[in-house]
């Protein structure tokens, strides 16, 4: 259950390029067929669920505070997540670099047609911000970090190919010319982005109604409290009551 | 012959100047244009844009004098003026003049102010731009009163109206070419620039508003919103279907919006299997959120518990689910361009709305949403479906020449 919700959570709710506006670069750079589109897709998916489940290694173990324990016992306090961009960096790097060189093996036209942009996926915003946002979540297992990889991926991969679709079919569109090229792909995106406001605010109802049921069990609480209360008093005031009669 | 021969010696004489448009159009839009082609093969045939246009608006109408006697009715019985109406859909007790001069002094400002503004716009940009006037906002220009609450402010309907027709068509090109539908995209930039006016229980019906804190103040909450808190509906199923339930302008008959269809798919304008997809979609997520309440899974306790109880054909006669499926899923602009493509377009446009008015308590409205949403994805679906042609035949082509 956490890992399906965390899959569909990281697709629509946290979509990086419509939630977080990250991975721009490429995305507008590369958008114009969805052929290529489609390869700087995949090449990105690859990329984060490689990079994020060894950044969550290095993290678990290395960087974060009190992570070398398992150094020994006078390792424990060492606190390295200073270190997180430079080797969380370190990472992606070496995988792009991988994964051109695979690239460049078994398909050389994509290759030619994603040109420096391919190189250029180990500055891409959206990888390092996989990372960084794995970290600064919390998330708990290796097999999560896996999950959230690749569907962070799955979902920068839909709106690479939903814009290059649409780029292509606006091409023989009339478009002011001032607007011709960027400008009309930056609109395109923010119109792109209202239609996936749909899923902002998505799923949360189920924490709420949580959160309500101990506010609830609190209340009822503080009544019962309130109710004793009033009792001793009541029984007080009886007690005066028969005190003063006495008298 | 007067008016027209005028008109005629008008565009002549501003013929090549910045104003030639605005005559042309005015022209066209009353008469039959005098030019005739005159070379080249050309398609005889009476249904130009602006008959097409004509035609989804005459199946608007219908929904919009409904509009205007449902915003009386529901002034005055939330007043406690009138009872419920207790006959049938022609009962005396709603069509009668009190409820339409509220509806007449509501809902016209705002058709005049959607068409006014609309149609400005365009045609400073056919100046500009030099190009003759596009009939795109006809029909624009009508939905867009239909899908508001109908005490929005008319100044928050022109800023909309304004955004929607320059950012969401004209810098695209114009008629044609826009990606989102423009009525939604109004819709959308008003339910998110000014949320406490689109949405909530003061909005739905004429004077609420004024009313808060007052001690006759009167409340309208949708069927949709009151089961998205879990109440119940409080509304009989026959009263959702004729429409007598408080809702934007002209969204609530269904049975209205069903003659439309009818219509529309008679009349071959809209896609008939946009609309069959899309109920089928609904009816399909409706049915699986039904069988998870009914396997236990989720209890009362649960915030979904309201909307995913609602039994599932219910879906499609409360809320815009209805209105949206018919006048906006199968706007020929934004949808899928390919059948096989349509099929998959309506669908998923019938399957998030349900899903996302059970899932999404911020929005319990979904329908406009997700036809967004799946304005985004149609040239993605469109491409993928013609991929999939050209490798079909290419593989024919194959087995013939070997």
């Amino acid at each position: 259950m956490e890992h399906i919700e965390l899959f569909f959570k990281s697709i629509f709710i946290d979509n990086m390029v419509f939630a977080t506006f990250l991975g721009m670069c490429s995305y507008l750079a590369v958008s114009k067929k969805v052929t290529t589109a489609v390869g700087l897709g995949a090449a990105v998916i690859f990329v984060l669920a490689v990079t994020v489940p060894m950044n969550w290694l290095l993290d678990q173990y290395i960087l974060r505070d009190g992570a070398l324990a398992w150094l020994g016992p006078e390792y424990a306090e060492y606190d390295l997540s200073f270190l997180s961009f430079i080797l969380f960096i370190a990472t992606i790097a070496t995988m792009v670099q991988l994964v051109e060189i695979i690239v460049e093996k078994f398909s050389p036209s994509l290759y030619n047609s994603l040109g420096i942009f391919l190189p250029l996926i180990a500055v891409n915003c959206a990888i390092l911000g996989g990372s960084l946002f794995m970290q600064s979540r919390d998330i708990a297992t290796l097999g999560l970090a896996l999950n959230y990889g690749v569907s962070s991926g799955i979902g920068w991969f839909l709106a690479i190919v939903a814009i290059a679709a649409i780029r292509e079919k606006i091409r023989y569109s009339n478009v002011p010319p001032p607007l011709r090229g960027l400008g009309i792909t930056f609109i395109i995106t923010g119109l792109m982005a209202i239609g996936f406001m749909s899923f902002g605010g998505m799923l949360t109802g189920g924490d709420d109604a949580e959160v309500s049921e101990v506010q609830t069990a609190q209340i009822e609480k503080a009544s019962e409290e309130k109710e004793m209360i009033n009792e001793n008093t009541a029984s007080v005031e009886a007690v005066e009551v028969s005190e003063i009669t006495q008298q | 012959m007067g008016l027209k021969q005028n008109l005629h010696k008008l565009k002549e004489k501003y013929k090549g100047t910045k104003m030639a448009p605005a005559f042309n159009a005015i022209h066209t839009f009353l008469y039959l244009p005098n030019e005739t082609t005159h070379s080249g093969g050309h398609v005889r045939a009476a249904d130009d844009l602006k008959r097409t246009m004509n035609t989804v608006i005459m199946a608007l109408v219908p929904c919009l004098i409904f509009g205007m006697f449902n915003a009386g009715y529901q002034y005055h019985l939330a007043l406690g003026d009138i009872q419920a109406v207790s006959s049938g859909f022609f009962s005396s007790e709603f069509w009668n003049w009190d409820n339409l001069v509220i509806g007449l002094w509501k809902v016209l400002p705002l058709v005049i102010v959607s068409y006014g503004v609309g149609l400005a716009v365009e045609f400073i940009f056919a100046m500009i731009k030099g190009h003759e006037v596009e009939e795109g906002y006809l029909v624009t220009g009508m939905l867009v009163p239909l899908i508001v609450p109908i005490d929005i402010p008319l100044w928050m309907l022109t800023i909309a109206v304004i955004f929607g027709v320059v950012i969401g068509k004209e810098v695209f090109g114009g008629t044609g070419m826009n990606i989102l539908n423009p009525a939604l995209t109004i819709r959308a930039f008003l339910f998110f620039a000014y949320p406490t006016w689109m949405s909530g229980d003061k909005v739905w019906v004429h004077g609420a508003v004024e009313r808060v804190g007052q001690p006759d103040a009167i409340s309208g909450e949708t069927i949709l919103g009151s089961l998205a808190q879990s109440n119940p509906a409080g509304y009989d199923w026959l009263d959702m279907f004729y429409g007598f339930i408080p809702g934007s302008v002209g969204e609530t008959s269904t049975l209205l919006i069903l003659l439309g269809a009818l219509f529309l798919i008679y009349s071959k304008i809209g896609s008939w299997r946009i609309m069959v997809s899309a109920v089928v979609g609904a009816l399909i997520m409706g049915f699986i959120f039904n069988s998870v309440v009914d396997a236990g899974i989720i209890t009362e306790t649960s915030k979904f518990y309201g909307l995913m109880s609602t039994e599932f054909w219910q879906h499609l006669i409360i809320g815009g689910l209805a209105f949206g499926i018919v006048y906006m899923a199968t706007d020929p602009v934004t949808a899928s361009q390919t059948n096989k493509g349509k099929w998959i377009y309506g669908f998923l446009i019938g399957f998030i709305s349900v899903l996302i008015r059970v899932f999404n308590p911020a929005y319990p409205e979904g329908v406009m949403l997700a036809i967004l949403l799946m304005n985004v994805f149609a040239p993605t679906i469109d491409h993928y479906v013609i991929q999939g042609n050209i490798k079909k035949r290419m593989k024919r082509l194959k087995v013939k020449t070997a």
